[in-house]
């Protein structure tokens, strides 16, 4: 059994909730108490049926004070996998939620009313999970039951849809006509959508292939805490603690510590404490040096031959996620994985508008829910990879210093 | 199936082992929020993986209500000794006294509430900058919006409006002085993972998880223990059962499930084909309001 995580993208007229709602009910993962408050509060009975949509209701500070908080995450499991749904509301701040919420992604759901075709939002959602590289896209055509089933209907937007995947190079794209408020190709095949051939929903979701997302050529390591027990008989004993970012290391591996640019070798590879053959990704590992070296958090243990990219300055594209406008000339701090170093917004070069992709020129400060091209120039070198490459090692936060915010998301350009 | 895989409990365990790791590099002073549960006996398995060979590098704090299951008393000062870290015990009956507060009353009378006060408490006697807690997304809707790293003010109160952005896999665990940070490696398990998990690893548990006779007496659907702190009225049919505990909290407000389970592998198939969720099965004082969680989070809770 393994692992999907996946990102639901649509407006709330899509049938994004309901979509939701009848995943987590027909996978027999809502409870019975759970479904007892959820009849409580439904309002529209008039099947007789609960309201699915009010599964991933709100909280009640939400209803009263108007917000809503970016995402809310949903697990379900079948005998096959486990799965944990990001729950992005949309509407306002969309961009902001949804990147947030799609970073961790390994596929994303977009859905697309039946009735509507390919719009604006769709492209919207297409081009974040295009910038955020998201590997797997399901393009969900809901509300089948409203255009009686049609097969015209559903071929005539996979069509449109073919074309914004070319135009963004998004490569693994899959098209399933679905009812979610009648539960149609969401567990079970529909008996009303006979002429289509292909997988349930919860089939693909259970079945799309996984292992080829990580990336094990590379091999990245990054220091997050040196462990040093400093007993009696563990009086030399210095691991450096972290997550595999990508890439398998063993024992014996050359390796070079950056930025600090010394060689060395790997004595040992442990998990929990006790040695073992490999790590590799993602396994939170521990991984001791042949020699002596000052290494600390932040610092890079990488092999020799295959080497990321070290700079202080930087090529990025920002989205911004305050209400505070980025200021140029303010000093942030810029978080990659644990390296944390002081930083620069220099040069904003164009905004990207995120319904066409289209370079736009920027006026005045970059707001909220903006994606901009940017030169960042900081304190001390990162070690890192374009995002495109390797998105773990070539994603990082802005934090401002003064509020402690996490004021953007940064994919870095190779 | 290909060797460099993971399977969904060595990807879950990797991740909370990582957050493990932030809470110790970015914090002075944090905490591990230890109930005597099984969500936090798993916590401190974790710990000590994500710090091995040398040991957590940090306390556990036991707020105590003073309504413990025996058990899981003698259970928590075995794992302490064992694992060799520093235990804080801090009672609830203390803060009620020095701050004269009002004893909660009735027939089960809850002190759940009141652990705020001596949480509160202790992270000022400590300094404590970070709480780890074992609290799980799935548990109910306010903790599933809820973030890894969660900002809390210096009344300890979560604002969901202020919730920081969290992407990836980096945590941004910046505060101001007065400011403190709960932290919650098991966000994203559910009831069923940390029961496959404890398989898995074969971690051991206080023996009221498992099938055993208890003297009990029946409250609204609810199997409550008879104990110094719950006594039975005139009215009650004292019935001895055959039960285990799902959760375990306190005495006075967890309820048992009646179960012939005797074993990990019992308790898991009872778990899978159970269809009522853990706080709606065991927790008496979670059905008072439908936003009774939202609430005490709002106010410094856990």
């Amino acid at each position: 059994m393994d692992l999907l995580r996946f990102i639901t993208a649509g407006s709330v007229d899509d049938g994004k909730s309901t979509l939701i709602g009848r995943l987590l009910y027909d996978s027999k993962n809502i409870l019975i108490d759970q479904l007892e408050a959820l009849e409580k509060s439904t309002k529209n009975k008039e099947n007789g049926e609960v309201d699915l949509a009010l599964l991933t209701d709100g909280l009640r500070a939400e209803r009263e004070q108007g917000i809503t908080i970016d995402v809310a995450y949903r697990y379900f499991s079948t005998p096959k996998r486990k799965f944990i749904i990001a729950d992005a509301p949309g509407h306002v701040q969309y961009t902001r939620n949804m990147i947030t919420g799609a970073s961790n992604a390994n596929l994303i759901i977009i859905l697309i009313d039946a009735r509507q075709g390919v719009v604006e939002q769709t492209r919207r959602h297409s081009i974040i999970a295009s910038l955020l590289k998201i590997p797997h896209i399901v393009v969900a055509v809901n509300k089948m039951d409203l255009v009686e089933y049609s097969q015209d209907v559903f071929n005539n937007i996979v069509i449109d849809y073919r074309e914004v995947a070319k135009q963004l190079g998004l490569a693994d794209v899959t098209y399933i006509p679905i009812s979610a408020l009648d539960g149609d190709n969401i567990v079970d095949r529909s008996k009303h959508i006979t002429w289509y051939n292909g997988k349930a929903l919860l089939e693909f979701l259970e079945d799309v292939k996984l292992d080829s997302d990580i990336n094990l050529t590379d091999a990245r390591f990054q220091v997050q805490v040196v462990i040093r027990p400093q007993t009696e008989d563990l009086h030399d004993y210095r691991g450096y603690a972290g997550k595999i970012i990508s890439g398998i290391y063993k024992k014996g591996d050359k390796v070079k510590v950056l930025p600090q640019g010394i060689e060395t070798t790997i004595a040992s590879v442990e998990i929990a404490g006790m040695e073992v053959e490999e790590v590799f990704a993602p396994q939170s590992a521990v991984i001791q040096l042949a020699d002596d070296i000052d290494i600390g958090r932040g610092d890079s243990i990488v092999k020799i031959g295959n080497l990321p990219l070290v700079s202080n300055e930087l090529e990025v594209l920002l989205c911004w996620l305050d209400d505070k406008p980025l200021i140029s000339g303010n000093k942030y701090l810029l978080q990659h994985n644990s390296r944390q170093v002081r930083a620069m917004v220099r040069n904003v070069e164009y905004k990207l508008d995120v319904n066409s992709l289209q370079q736009q020129p920027v006026e005045g400060n970059v707001k909220l829910n903006e994606v901009v091209k940017a030169t960042i120039k900081t304190a001390s070198p990162l070690v890192y990879d374009g995002y495109e490459k390797l998105s773990e090692n070539g994603s990082a936060i802005l934090i401002d210093e003064t509020s402690n915010s996490t004021v953007a998301a940064v994919l870095i350009r190779s | 199936m290909n060797q460099h895989h993971l399977n969904y409990l060595d990807q879950l365990e990797s991740e909370s082992i990582h957050i493990f790791r932030e809470v110790a590099a970015q914090f002075e002073k944090p905490a591990l929020l230890f109930s005597g549960g099984k969500d936090s006996i798993t916590l401190v398995h974790l710990a000590r993986k994500a710090f091995a060979p040398g040991k957590i590098p940090f306390p556990l704090v036991h707020i105590d209500t003073g309504h413990n299951f025996p058990e899981a008393l003698e259970f928590r000062d075995r794992l302490v000794n064992e694992v060799g870290a520093t235990l804080i015990v801090r009672k609830v009956e203390d803060t009620i006294r020095q701050r004269s507060l009002t004893e909660p009353k009735g027939k089960f009378p809850s002190r759940n509430w009141l652990q705020t006060y001596t949480l509160l408490d202790t992270i000022e006697e400590f300094r404590f900058d970070c709480c780890i807690g074992g609290a799980r997304r799935d548990e109910e809707k306010a903790r599933a919006k809820e973030r890894i790293f969660s900002v809390r003010d210096e009344f300890g109160q979560w604002n969901p409006k202020l919730q920081r952005p969290e992407l990836w896999n980096i945590y941004n665990g910046r505060i101001h002085k007065g400011e403190n940070v709960r932290v919650f490696p098991i966000s994203n398990w559910t009831e069923l993972d940390i029961w496959n998990y404890i398989r898995y690893e074969k971690i051991d548990l206080p023996s009221i998880y498992f099938a055993h006779d208890r003297k009990v007496i029946e409250h609204e659907g609810q199997l409550v223990a008879i104990s110094e702190f719950v006594q039975p009225a005139d009215s009650d049919t004292v019935l001895t059962k055959k039960v285990r505990y799902r959760t375990v909290g306190d005495m006075t407000c967890t309820a048992a499930v009646e179960s012939n389970a005797a074993t990990l592998d019992e308790v898991i198939n009872e778990i899978i084909s159970t269809r009522i969720s853990e706080r709606g099965e065991t927790r008496i004082d979670d059905k008072v309001t439908e936003a009774a969680m939202e609430d005490r989070k709002k106010n410094g809770y856990f």
